[in-house]
């Protein structure tokens, strides 16, 4: 990934920057100017709980060249406690334990690297919540 | 607007091609579908392709065919809609003729896979690159999380899923072009390699090359090309988010729905009329989501129609008779081009084993990306 | 008067056993354990590098504090597995938290004593009264060279601490540093493992520089060893922080809260910071507490805290260090370490 479009997006993926429309209460992440919902143009600038739960996932067996070591991984879809909803990698237990209705908390992790010599890419990855750190 | 019928049509096999470029498949194509209507010259050119420029790192599609079609000159030009790129160029076409700038268009789609890039990688540039591709997801992978949301609520099992694969390699096998002519059981679908849980290698069409190229004509001039025009009653495009996650309810392919719905309109037509329809199964998946957005089967109709053989040859409306992008192959920008030939060969009656009796009107959905795009075409025998 | 007002640690999911790792190269695994004392060791995940546990343990330290990130005004990190060689990992890890962009910035790398280089210059800038807050942090993705003795110990992870003039939940009571040029362990420029000088790392290197900081931070402080309650020695395996424990004077029970080497391995520049955070976990107020680390090249810094009453009521805010080394856990075969941890060549 070249530098200047990872560097663009560091407010969503490192913070959870995400934009709620005040006329209808949907939740953009990354912001957008136009609210998808209704089109409203008044976006307020809001940061995300690291937590959620997912609607749907898979466990992706045959994953893209870059993925390679980390394959079979699970994803899915989270919804966070304000709506927004996002792709991630769910990670630390078994792929096969992540399923709709499951509690993740949102940890800071490495997502993917350019080849041996570029830049490290880094975002959100879901991690199912425990019972000791609930 | 005038009415549009297609006039000619021709395509390459679906398949690994080693031998065949991307140039090569397009020119053969578009060869076979100027023969078919003995003509020579055209008034445009629409080529419907998703990634070349990823695949064999070629863009600016629309000059280099005209060029090897010996029409430099032509007015030509590429369209894009990921796996709908095809029907979306033929919706181009069909405005073309429409509107009266144009007389005699070309539309063809094509797309070569196999000359090494990294396929899973080119296809999720359809998706959303910030959001999901970024993450780490595949195309098999969002069509899994739709297939996971179904079995969740009830509406679909696996098994529902395998016979899809099944039906759709029986009608393939009868398919000259097809990629796999071979059928395959329910427990061969079922011991597959997994691909992205719960889809697994024979849920999965295929990686292929091809191309598929129709001519079409203002339908009061379709008989200087052919006694048998197929008449373009209606077509639809509708858009999506671009994102899975993004839609209120990730299980639901609205935009299959809203563009069905405008085809429909446009054709003046209700589902029931509809006898054949080839509709987008690049997972079997796809195939259930589309039966019910297109309105041709309800619920657990939809999902179990399969099996029940209600959408297979000799079915209520038999789906996917070419094999469908299961067993026929999916070279992608070639995928909704291909889709309307198999209409054309059935609503002229030239589609041999796999002939519906009686065929006057059939329907073709082609979908781009996880569902953020889709078009409809509705076609009519006269 | 400066100390903590917030701490926090991070220690990855996975580990892998001594037995699994002697076992791998004809080793005999119980002679290795009663060596060195070490049961097993945390092995960061694919995904897991000194960014991101600095991101985890920081994150914390922030929660505990209550403390709105962009008043932090420097964060510097410890660590010799910065994931660049050029370009730091504190402009990631503050841009995570939400600091910035007024700040002031560094990596630091001093074999295991990194992160008490960045908690000593951190503490140092809150007292001076240049800024406000200033975050340190120790956290390694540690190597050893496969077969190496190194590679029983060479774990992940790491820990944060927020300094700051109000609402300490420790003072710090004083800071030393004792430091000469000797080489026991380095890693040249380009080299993917460290090297070491075998057992020139103990007595010339470890026990000279441990005890040296100590004595001196004894001495400035006046207080005796019997009065602390907790101390904690950097942990290159179980037993020299024990035995330079018990060269100082201090009871097995004074060393026992912040010992988590055993399960945990060591996470040099994290090693001796994460012993503090299990302290801290544990801690009553007006507890004393010592901290000395060591780095190889080398030398120690030594702090001298005293919990405050704050202590106990910002400690749940986060996961303890114990939770994280007694709770969910998944146990590697070597061949799956050698994954997780790059030792096998693949086509990139
Ligand atoms: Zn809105």
């Amino acid at each position: 990934m070249p530098s200047p479009r990872y560097t663009r997006d560091i407010p969503a993926r490192y913070r959870l920057d995400a934009a709620r429309c005040s006329a209808c209460g949907h939740v953009a992440l990354p912001r957008r100017t136009i609210c998808s919902g209704c089109r409203s143009q008044d976006m307020e600038p809001v940061r995300l709980t690291r937590r959620g739960t997912v609607v749907t996932s898979t466990v992706i067996h045959v994953p893209p060249d870059e993925f390679t070591t980390e394959a079979p991984y699970a994803m899915a879809i989270i919804e966070t406690p304000e709506g927004a909803r996002l792709m991630a990698q769910v990670v630390d237990c078994q792929a096969e334990e992540v399923v709709p209705g499951m509690e993740l908390s949102l940890e800071f992790r490495r997502i993917r690297r350019e080849g041996h010599g570029g830049i490290l890419c880094y975002g959100h990855k879901g991690v199912p919540v425990r019972r000791h750190e609930a | 607007m005038r009415d549009v019928a297609i006039v000619g049509a021709g395509m390459t096999r679906f398949g690994e091609l080693w031998d065949a470029s991307l140039r090569d498949l397009f020119v053969e194509a578009a060869l076979a579908g100027l023969g078919s209507a003995g003509a020579d010259r055209v008034d445009s050119i629409y080529v419907g392709n998703m990634a070349a420029g990823q695949f064999v790192g070629q863009e600016h599609l629309g000059p280099l065919m005209a060029d090897h079609l010996g029409m430099h000159g032509v007015p030509a030009v590429r369209i894009e809609s990921a796996c709908a790129s095809g029907g979306a160029a033929l919706r181009m076409g069909f405005l073309d003729i429409a509107s009266g700038q144009s007389d005699l268009v070309l539309v063809a789609g094509v797309e070569k896979m196999t000359d090494g890039a990294d396929v899973t990688n080119v296809l999720a540039t359809a998706s959303d690159q910030e959001t999901e591709v970024y993450h780490g997801i595949t195309f098999p992978g969002l069509y899994a999380m739709i297939a996971r949301l179904r079995m969740e609520r009830g509406t679909t099992t696996e098994e529902d899923l395998h016979w899809i694969a099944v039906k759709n390699h029986r009608h393939g096998a009868m398919n000259p072009k097809a990629q796999f002519r071979r059928e395959i059981s329910v427990d061969d679908v079922a011991r597959s390699t997994m691909v992205a849980e719960p889809l697994r290698m024979l849920h999965c069409s295929p990686v292929s090359d091809g191309a598929a190229a129709v001519l079409l004509a203002p339908l009061d001039q379709a008989r200087r090309y052919t006694d048998r025009p197929v008449r373009i009653a209606g077509s639809g495009m509708a858009t999506s988010t671009i994102a899975l996650a993004d839609r209120p309810d990730p299980a639901d392919l609205d935009v299959v729905r809203l563009s069905a719905e405008r085809a429909y309109a446009m054709a003046g037509m209700s589902p029931e009329r509809v006898q054949l329809a080839e509709v987008h199964d690049c997972f079997t998946v796809a195939e259930v989501c589309c039966l019910e957005a297109l309105h041709l089967a309800n619920g657990s109709e939809a999902s179990q129609a399969a099996r029940t053989g209600y959408s297979a040859l000799g079915g209520r409306v038999p789906v996917n008779t070419s094999g469908g992008l299961k067993s026929k192959g999916h070279p992608v920008g070639a995928t909704g081009v291909a889709q309307v030939i198999e209409l054309f060969d059935q609503l002229r009656g030239e589609a041999g084993e796999r002939q519906v009796p009686d065929a006057h009107v059939g329907l073709a959905q082609n979908m781009g990306g996880s569902g953020a795009s889709s078009v409809v075409h509705i076609l009519e025998r006269v | 008067m400066a100390g903590i007002i917030g701490y926090g640690a991070y220690i990855p999911r996975n580990r892998i056993r001594t037995d699994e790792i002697a076992q791998q190269w004809g080793r005999e695994p119980a002679s290795i354990r009663a060596g060195l004392l070490l049961e097993e060791k945390s092995v960061p995940g694919l995904d897991e590098d000194t960014i991101t546990i600095s991101v985890a343990a920081a994150r914390d330290a922030l929660a505990r504090a209550d403390v709105d990130p962009s008043r932090v005004g420097a964060l510097y990190i410890g660590s010799e597995s910065h994931p660049y060689a050029v370009k730091p990992s504190g402009t990631v890890v503050a841009e995570a938290l939400g600091v910035g962009p007024e700040y002031h910035t560094a990596d630091f790398e001093f074999a295991c004593k990194a992160g008490t280089e960045a908690m000593f210059v951190a503490l140092g800038l809150v007292e001076s009264g240049r800024v406000e807050y200033a975050l340190g942090i120790g956290a390694d993705t540690s190597q050893g060279a496969p077969g190496d003795a190194l590679e029983y110990s060479a774990s992940a992870g790491g820990a944060a601490f927020l300094f700051g003039r109000e609402n300490p939940v420790a003072d710090v009571l004083d800071a030393v540093s004792y430091t000469s040029d000797t080489a026991d362990f380095w890693r040249r420029e380009g080299e993917y493992y460290p090297r070491h000088g075998g057992r020139f790392t103990g007595e010339p290197a470890y026990f000279k520089h441990v005890l040296g900081a100590a004595r001196l931070i004894l001495e400035r402080t006046g207080i005796p060893p019997a009065d602390f309650r907790h101390a904690v020695f950097h942990m290159p395996n179980g037993k020299f922080p024990l035995s330079v424990g018990a060269q100082l004077g201090f009871r097995r029970d004074q060393l026992e809260t912040g010992w988590v080497v055993p399960t945990m391995g060591n996470t040099y520049s994290g090693s001796s910071p994460t012993g503090l955070a299990a302290i801290l976990d544990e801690a009553s107020p007006d507890d004393l507490i010592l901290i000395t680390s060591f780095g190889s090249g080398a030398g120690s810094d030594a702090f001298v805290l005293r919990a405050t009453e704050r202590l106990p009521e910002v400690r749940d805010r986060a996961p303890t260090v114990r939770a994280m080394l007694d709770g969910s856990r998944r146990y590697l075969s070597y061949g799956e370490y050698a994954k997780y941890r790059e030792k096998i060549r693949m086509n990139s």
